[in-house]
């Protein structure tokens, strides 16, 4: 048998590499028909903010050529509805569930993050400073070094458990951020949140979206994700989690090659619901193949 | 309603016009779940860069017998014209049956109206209606006479008025010009409707200022299907619904469109 659990940190330990990206996964509870999540190493839920949000108008999303475009704004009922009728229906999973945290202030950051923090059957938070479709907050927070700084050092203070840092590609140099991120008391990274893009109508000469600009995601990302998946890992200590396209085991193995010790899965969701089952068993062959024993030994092994 | 992922057999392609196709397909080895008219599948299209996402198609007609579903495809782009070039023998993956039903009407008077291709869910719901002692009544509306196609499945199950925007066949003009939709006492009390959101929403205000139930049901564009993305919303009185999970059919008057 080979050996394919991980250690984040802090706490924080996945069976498997393999987690599940917010908000392409919805709750977990949208997939559990389709195979028992439980055998994930982990399942980032919704994005979850202080306050209510109705998101953004109609159209959010749109096909483009191997990925899409979204312009959802996190939408959802606000941190306190998730813990009174949402916890209690997702803690009883065995995976690690964890809260994708926004905010637009860093006092409703941290507001939201001490409501999770005593939350037993949630060990960490993954904090969205990456989110490029909120008017306020959201991406504009890692979109500068002092802001994410300042906002991870704020939440730090007040969140004891795992704190993964989502970080936005939409950036000139992402090392720099990580390496702030990582100094204000991130345990984790996660890259990449999606790319800013826009989508045109011709024959209307209208934007596609509410919006006008959106997120790009999906396998049309992959290889920047596998980029700057790389370039942060070279200059951080702390665990990265890699994403951005990834849509099978080999592209899972690129990641953890380049240097993600996880990786989480989005948009290949959508097309296939069960494409997490085929990329952990996919994973074990690719050791088995490989003389692998542990999946530890391939983080960061690449062969330059 | 538990979500099934399944691969079926096409066991035939029947071409309707240059346009419209029905696709039957055949689940084998296993017995159909139950599935209600107005629930749609995601079909998977293999797979050009430009057809990556799941396309969400109604159900059109089923048969739990011989295990076959049916599906109406109009070829508006590169992923209903490959499902509308499929053969017999070719293989289709379906995430089904997704999404919410038409309810059964307070009284036996009802009238379902199709406009295009949003006549896809009604055959299954008259036969649904009609198992329930109802008799369906249907208004359907096309472009032209070649346009309105396959309509002796619905008139075995009921009376089949008919509309034309050039008046090649039925009443000369949209569904609302119809001598049914009219009446300053309308017959039914409650209408079923898919088709273009101009179509539906001129029949929500009639059925509106006649005290007259509507149920609509939408075709917002999905990634999911499944209510995890949040893409398919519209507003309604209770804020932002997704398409997929509390429709597609709404009752039209929570709806602010
Ligand atoms: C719940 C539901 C049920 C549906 N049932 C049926 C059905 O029974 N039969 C059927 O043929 N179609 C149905 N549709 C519409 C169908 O999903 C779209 O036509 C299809 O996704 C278009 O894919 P494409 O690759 O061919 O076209 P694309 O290349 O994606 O688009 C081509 C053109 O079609 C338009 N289009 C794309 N998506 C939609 C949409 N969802 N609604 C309307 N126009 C769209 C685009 O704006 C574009 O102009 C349904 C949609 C929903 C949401
Ligand atoms: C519909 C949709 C909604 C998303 N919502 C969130 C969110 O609420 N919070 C967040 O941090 N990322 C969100 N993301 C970004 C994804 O988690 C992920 O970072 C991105 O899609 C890239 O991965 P992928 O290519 O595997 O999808 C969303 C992505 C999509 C497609
Ligand atoms: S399409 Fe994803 S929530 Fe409706």
């Amino acid at each position: 048998m080979v050996k394919l659990d991980v250690d984040l940190g802090n706490g924080l330990i996945l069976k498997n590499p393999v987690m599940t990206a917010s908000g392409t996964f919805g709750y977990g509870e949208e997939y559990n028909d389709f195979y028992d999540i439980n055998i994930l190493g982990g399942v980032i839920v919704k994005g979850t903010t202080l306050h209510h949000r109705e998101g953004n108008n109609y159209p959010r999303m749109t096909e483009t050529p191997m990925g899409m475009l979204n312009a959802v704004g996190l939408q959802n009922k606000g941190v306190d509805y998730f813990i009174s009728e949402i916890y209690p229906r997702i803690k009883q999973f065995n995976t690690n569930m964890l809260v994708n945290v926004s905010g637009s202030t860093i006092d409703e950051y941290i507001a939201t993050a001490k409501k999770l923090n005593d939350l037993d059957e949630i060990p960490a938070i993954e904090l969205n400073i990456s989110c490029p479709n909120v008017k306020e907050g959201g991406m504009a927070f890692g979109t500068s070094c002092p802001s994410a700084v300042a906002v991870v050092s704020a939440v730090r203070k007040v969140y004891k458990k795992h704190l993964m840092v989502k970080l936005s590609p939409n950036v000139t140099n992402i090392t720099e951020i990580a390496k702030g991120v990582e100094e204000a008391g991130a345990d984790s990274v996660s890259l990449i949140n999606t790319l800013l893009g826009m989508a045109i109508d011709a024959e209307k000469r209208k934007p596609l979206l509410s919006t006008v600009t959106g997120g790009l995601s999906g396998p049309a990302v992959k290889p920047i994700a596998l980029r700057m998946v790389w370039q942060v890992s070279q200059v951080v200590k702390i665990p990265v989690v890699g994403l951005g396209g990834i849509s099978n085991a080999t592209d899972a193995i690129e990641f953890m090659l380049a240097g993600a010790k996880a990786i989480q899965v989005g948009t290949a969701n959508f097309i296939d619901p069960t494409v997490c089952v085929k990329i952990i068993e996919g994973i074990t062959d690719y050791m088995i193949r490989h003389n692998v024993l542990n999946i530890n030994d391939l983080v960061g092994d690449l062969q330059m | 309603m538990k979500k099934n992922i399944d691969i079926f057999e096409i066991i035939a392609n029947n071409r309707l016009n240059h346009e419209y196709v029905v696709l039957e397909l055949a689940l084998k080895g296993k017995e159909l779940p139950e599935m209600h008219p107005g629930q749609f599948v995601q079909v998977k299209v293999d797979n050009t860069p430009a057809t990556f996402l799941r396309r969400p198609i109604s159900i059109h007609d089923v048969d739990y017998k011989k295990g076959i579903i049916k599906l109406l495809i109009q070829e508006v782009g590169e992923g209903t014209r490959w499902m509308g070039q499929l053969k017999e023998g070719d293989f289709l993956n379906l995430v089904y049956p997704l999404g919410n039903w038409f309810k059964l009407p307070k009284s036996e008077k009802v009238l379902l109206v199709g406009g295009g291709c949003g006549v896809a869910p009604l055959l299954f719901l008259g036969r649904v209606l009609k198992a329930n002692g109802i008799k369906p009544r249907f208004l359907i509306g096309a472009k032209n006479k070649e346009y309105l196609i396959g309509l002796n499945e619905y008139e075995e199950l009921g009376e089949v008025f008919k509309t034309t925007e050039d008046g090649s066949a039925g009443t000369k003009g949209y569904v609302i010009h119809h001598p049914v939709m009219k009446t300053q006492t309308p017959d039914f009390d409650t209408v079923y409707t898919c088709g273009p959101d101009a179509m539906m929403k001129v029949i929500a205000k009639y059925a509106e200022s006649h005290n007259i139930e509507c149920q609509v049901s939408l075709e917002n564009t999905m990634a999911c299907g499944i209510g995890a993305c949040l893409c398919c919303v519209t507003a309604t009185t209770d804020g932002n619904k997704c398409t997929c999970i509390d429709g597609p059919v709404f009752d039209s008057k929570l709806l602010k469109w």
